[in-house]
């Protein structure tokens, strides 16, 4: 195991100050999501345009790093996306996170992608999965527009 | 006492932890077990097993006597008046529940008021909160003040003419509190109110008296006191145990079953259906007799002077925000880092063999009073040393340091 692995610099920085920390006016989707286990939760909110394209996107909630910057860079890379996109990201990142070694998709550039693979160290610690999880099934759950609180719980 | 010696009773200790030696500060969550209890699980099964109470061959009525000798060495441990206020459960949530369950069944109704405490734990408040929902009772919390403490003067300000039953902690397991439960008994008494103590950290750590203490229920978890786990212990004076009506139906708590009828069995029997945690039980009488050698006065000076201790050195340790500090409190230290989340905490802990506990502890409704989403904590036992501290002390620096605190 290795912990510079996990809180490498650009996690504690989003850790530290989350992007997109605030809560969208006018927002058409949101969802709450909660770890029951740890008590971090999230609430996403998502405002798409007319041609369903993510307009802006945002979040309240609390959590440790990982949850934090996890969200954090999530909202920033999501924005602009076409919501089919979005899934198609989102559906990328968990699979990477549960068993793949890489990120597949080409909707994000290089850059996008070595970012999100920083949250990849959680991998070692199987109990902070869910940290990095967590925003990410709330995104989905918001839209899907399920009334249900997101749980890391399955 | 000689820690080293008693260290080395511990096997756990042995081995390495990733590399690195234990240092366990999670005993508040569940403590480590002595071979003798590892021992005489493994034996009982090996030697001895039989099931209990029932056939009449020679290694049922051995183990039957086995099984009540741990009845009575618990009964001598915390002075009850008779054996048969001793009853076994899987745990104290089992024996929280059993009392809400028995107790709320005959006594409460609709707009009837049970005190608790914002120190509980969930154990101690989802049990009564059953009972909001199916008879429509009121729950009340008597408040925690800023050193994390509940007073008898607040106990006493909450209660009303509804109140019937009081239920608090022996002494917290976020804040250290130590309740003051004589007090508090010899008050409800003077009311009429029964008392139900959650004993879950008291047990472990402080010397126990029923007769004294006077209250009417108390919960105990086996495994927090250097016992297995699946083994619990609810006391109750045995006005109760003889008036409640019994909690969960089966074999061995039974007299008579008849198409038309049935008739219970007698104390203790009555309360205990079913196989119990058989083994469990038996090696549970190691942990009893290991605390006894070692003495509970003995072991409340040395944890009193690992806590101050750490109070001492994580106090001057500037990053570093102790949360509460009763006056009267047992070795539980929660506390916050400015700028580090507590799981981040609870993991960079772990890479240096350290075991701390972080979250609410079971504890929301206190968290929620603190404003605080979560806490770590560092909880001791009778294994711990002076270098456990100052190891977590090293760690949290190290913490710091990843984190780019000063």
């Amino acid at each position: 195991m290795n912990l510079k692995e996990l809180y490498q610099e650009i996690i504690l920085e989003h850790g530290k100050n989350p992007r997109n920390l605030r809560k969208t006016d006018n927002f058409t989707k949101d969802a709450k999501g909660n770890n029951p286990l740890c008590g971090d939760n999230v609430h996403i909110y998502l405002k798409l345009n007319d041609n369903n394209k993510v307009e802006d996107i945002s979040f309240e909630g609390n959590g440790c790093a990982i949850t934090m910057a996890s969200a954090s860079i999530m909202t920033d890379l999501v924005r602009g996306k076409e919501e089919k996109e979005v899934k198609e990201i989102v559906t990328d990142f968990l699979d990477m996170i549960k068993e793949k070694d890489e990120l597949s998709t080409e909707l994000l550039n290089e850059d996008e992608k070595t970012k999100l693979m920083c949250l990849s160290g959680v991998k070692q610690y199987p109990m902070r999965v869910k940290c990095a999880t967590l925003s990410w099934h709330t995104l989905t759950s918001a839209m899907n527009n399920s009334q249900e609180i997101a749980s890391t719980e399955d | 006492m000689n820690i080293d010696q008693i260290k080395k009773e511990f096997p756990i200790f042995d081995n390495k932890v990733q590399n690195n030696d234990l240092v366990y500060l999670d005993s508040a969550n569940s403590s480590q077990k002595p071979r003798i209890v590892i021992d005489r699980i493994y034996d009982f099964y090996s030697k001895e097993f039989s099931n209990v109470g029932r056939s009449v061959h020679y290694l049922a009525v051995a183990a039957t006597n086995l099984y009540e000798q741990t009845r009575t060495s618990v009964q001598k441990y915390i002075n009850a008046s008779d054996k048969n206020e001793i009853v076994f459960t899987k745990g104290a949530t089992e024996a929280i529940n059993l009392v809400a369950n028995t107790f709320g069944q005959k006594y409460l109704d609709e707009g009837d008021e049970v005190l608790i405490t914002e120190l509980e734990h969930h154990s101690n408040y989802v049990p009564w909160h059953f009972l909001r929902k199916s008879k429509k009772i009121n729950i009340e919390f008597a408040e925690v003040n800023d050193q994390g403490e509940v007073t008898l003067e607040e106990i006493k300000k909450k209660i009303t003419d509804r109140t019937k039953i009081i239920c608090v902690t022996h002494l917290s397991n976020v804040t250290g509190a130590i309740l003051p439960i004589k007090e508090i008994v010899s008050f409800a008494h003077s009311k009429g109110i029964p008392v139900l103590v959650d004993g879950c950290q008291g047990a472990p750590h402080l010397k126990l008296d029923m007769q004294d203490l006077d209250c009417d229920f108390y919960a105990i978890s086996g495994h927090k006191m250097y016992g297995p786990t699946g083994i619990g212990v609810l006391y109750a004076k045995k006005k109760w145990l003889e008036d409640l009506p019994p909690y969960q139906g089966g074999g061995g708590m039974i007299r008579e079953v008849k198409k038309k009828g049935i008739s219970y069995g007698e104390l203790p029997n009555k309360y205990e259906a079913g196989t119990m945690a058989t083994a469990q039980v038996i090696a549970f009488n190691e942990s009893i007799k290991f605390l006894e050698k070692i003495g509970i006065e003995n072991i409340e000076k040395h944890e009193r002077e690992l806590l101050d201790y750490a109070v001492d050195l994580l106090g001057k340790n500037n990053s570093v925000n102790i949360i509460g500090n009763p006056k009267n409190k047992g070795g539980v230290i929660s506390f916050t880092i400015e700028g580090i989340h507590p799981h981040d905490i609870a993991t960079i802990l772990d890479e240096d063999g350290v075991a701390i506990r972080a979250g609410h502890h079971c504890c929301q409704i206190l968290h929620e009073k603190l404003g605080l989403p979560a806490t770590a904590r560092a909880s001791f036992g009778v294994y711990n040393t002076k270098d456990d501290i100052d190891q977590l002390n090293n760690s949290i620096n190290n913490c710091k340091k990843i984190f780019n605190l000063k």
